[in-house]
């Protein structure tokens, strides 16, 4: 339940933070949306068993599934780099939230403003 | 052969990372690019004939059992998509080799672990692989679509970053929920997983929603509009081909083996993709450049690949492996062309295109052959593709869809009439720009202004090469070698039925993939 309720506030809070305009907040929902994932992962192992799983010392029938684990591992791993990828792009892309979004997609209009990386 | 299977996976990242390593030396580069594309072409060929008879090769990667291994399985659809994704691959390499796209260091090995990430995701039998393959794929495209920086392009990037963000969360959500509601991710223990609790029916939706997020059904399509026409032409060519195509795959496989094709959710499959097919017809019409009009077409071709879905036979899923070959091929071709003319001309407008047939013939025939293949009109695969799909249909009696198969085809036609008028027949604009070129090459270049870097772009090219016209060969020829490949496959579409047939049966009855799979 507790983790159900945890998974809750997160997605609410990073919804929210994902549909405001700065690319930063838009980062750090994604943040929060990547945690709300990772516990859902781990809830989905089962919440009641919590040991560690090691097989010589602990009873199979209280350890915890390390496969889920290993999946958030992954799956925090992967947030992180695109985080990092999205805080980048918030830094270098300046003032690309202006009114010009709607920009007609001539390789003209690209490439003439282009800022070499 | 099935040690080789996890080499599709790790010789692109080799190669990427050899390719890092050769820094400026744009040969090497390209050696060791090519070198990796097409080796994995003949792999996947190599794989295409030892699975044509309905067999399934798996690697339990690291020799674990099977059920606790994360395993690598090959069987004919498999192969047919690395056949495919690694010819686009070789295609949309060269185009960049003469766009001057290669010329930054990081384009090609971006390129390749791209194409890593993607044949990784048609070869894995795991869910949360899946999951992780299609993460690989996804990130160096990020990097593809903002890596020039311009304004359009970042913002561009921003929508496909997040949107393509929020889907991946989704697909983990719903990884972690299959996980949760069955106790596997191991896609040959969850066969017919769907079918026996509505627990794991829902995490199953969940995962399919969004693969068709990524694959771009409607309606949740809008993303893909507005972003692949802003980023270069070459990586427009790759991403159209390889990344939404992932999208459809993991359709197929996932539904196929969890689902078993379950009957009951037909008739919403029908309605989206059928809603798809008209959506993405009518918005290719709204465009008025050409990869936008191209990229609106995308969804309503994903609609026709998957239609097959909504009845759920070996006919439908037969023509609908068959369109999606022949669709990677034909819209390669279509996005290479345009992109020639793009790249030369300097923008995609209809409006200040035009007359390109007369100065640029070979490529303007490759762009009708690919055009009337996307359409459906004999010889080309595109006929082939269209007239089983929609036999398909009428067998199930879904008369609506024939209909709709028929309808949407004017559709496409119109859309690539369009841009055929615009940019390829009529006058040439070049005449009343000319007027412009001898003030605006002595001007500073108003970077606020698009017209005034294209009208620049122009006078230099007049000015330094004489009249227009000349493109380079290596420009035309890979929009143009697909273009054949389309008309072979429209020919000799024996073939490949056979294939796709073969591929269909081990969707319908997936018991070979999951005995193969499971090790049992």
């Amino acid at each position: 339940m507790s983790a159900a309720v945890l998974v809750a506030v997160l997605v609410a809070g990073g919804v929210y933070l994902l549909l405001q305009r700065g690319l930063v907040r838009v980062t750090f929902g994604f943040v929060l949306l990547g945690h709300a994932a990772n516990v859902l992962l781990l809830a989905a192992g089962g919440m009641s068993r919590r040991e560690p799983p090691l097989l010589s010392t602990t009873d199979p029938a209280v350890a915890a599934d390390p496969l889920p684990q290993a999946f958030a591992l992954t799956a925090i791993v992967i947030t992180f780099g695109v985080s990092v990828y999205l805080l980048a792009v918030a830094g270098n892309g300046g003032d690309d939230d202006a009114a010009d979004a709607e920009a007609d997609p001539s390789p003209a209009r690209m490439t003439e403003q282009g800022v070499e990386l | 052969m099935n040690d080789l299977i996890p080499f599709l996976l790790w010789l692109p990242l080799l190669g990427a990372a050899l390719t890092l390593a050769a820094g400026e030396r744009v040969r090497l580069q390209r050696a060791i690019s090519f070198t990796v594309s097409a080796l994995v072409l003949a792999y996947g060929i190599t794989m295409l004939t030892l699975t044509s008879d309905g067999s399934v090769v798996v690697e339990q990667v690291a020799g674990w059992p099977g059920g606790i291994a994360i395993p690598f399985a090959v069987d004919t659809l498999s192969a047919l998509m690395i056949t495919v994704a690694a010819l686009l691959v070789l295609a949309s390499t060269a185009f960049a080799v003469f766009t001057g796209d290669d010329e930054d260091r990081y384009f090609l090995p971006l390129v390749l672990v791209l194409s890593g990430g993607v044949y990784g995701a048609f070869v894995t039998a795991d869910l949360f692989n899946l999951f992780v393959m299609i993460e690989v794929a996804l990130i160096p495209s990020y990097v593809l679509i903002t890596r020039r920086g311009s304004a359009s392009e970042m913002g561009a990037g921003r929508i496909y970053l997040t949107v393509n963000l929020l889907v991946s969360t989704v697909l983990l959500a719903g990884v972690g929920l299959v996980y949760g509601t069955t106790g596997t991710v191991n896609l040959g223990e969850l066969a017919g997983a769907a079918t026996e609790s509505v627990g794991a029916a829902l995490a199953g939706g969940v995962v399919l929603v969004a693969l068709g997020a990524k694959a771009a059904l409607v309606p949740v399509h809008s993303w893909l509009p507005r972003t692949y026409p802003f980023a270069s032409v070459a990586t427009t060519a790759l991403l159209s081909g390889l990344l939404t195509k992932i999208g459809v795959y993991g359709i197929f496989r996932v539904y196929a083996v969890m689902f078993s094709g379950d009957e009951r959710l037909q008739t919403p499959w029908l309605v989206i993709l059928l809603v798809t097919m008209v959506v993405g017809g009518l918005g290719a019409l709204g465009e008025s450049a050409m990869r936008p009009i191209l990229v609106f077409g995308m969804s309503s071709q994903v609609g026709y690949v998957l239609l097959g879905i909504g009845f759920f036979g070996e006919l439908g899923l037969q023509a609908g492996i068959f369109y999606l070959v022949h669709n990677i091929i034909a819209k390669g071709a279509l996005f290479l062309t345009c992109g020639a003319v793009e790249h030369e001309e300097g923008t995609g407008e209809l409006s200040r295109l035009g007359g390109v047939a007369r100065r640029e013939p070979l490529l303007a025939l490759a762009f009708i052959a690919a055009a009337l293949s996307l359409v459906g009109i004999p010889p080309f695969s595109g006929f082939v593709a269209k007239f089983s799909v929609a036999r398909a249909a009428a067998i199930e009696g879904e008369w609506i869809a024939v209909a709709l198969v028929v309808a949407v085809s004017l559709l496409t036609l119109l859309a690539m009439m369009k841009i055929w008028n615009g940019v390829f027949w009529g006058a040439d604009p070049d005449e009343a720009d000319h007027s412009f070129a001898p003030g605006a090459s002595g001007a500073v270049p108003d970077h606020t202004d698009p017209m005034s870097s294209t009208l620049l772009r122009r006078a230099k090219v007049a000015i330094t090469e004489g009249p227009p016209g000349g493109m380079p060969r290596g420009l035309i020829l890979p929009g143009l070698a697909l273009a054949v490949l389309s008309l072979v496959l429209g020919l000799g579409a024996d073939v490949l039925l056979g294939l796709t047939g073969t591929a269909a049966q081990g969707l319908v009855d997936p018991s070979a993939y999951v005995i193969a799979v499971t090790d049992r």
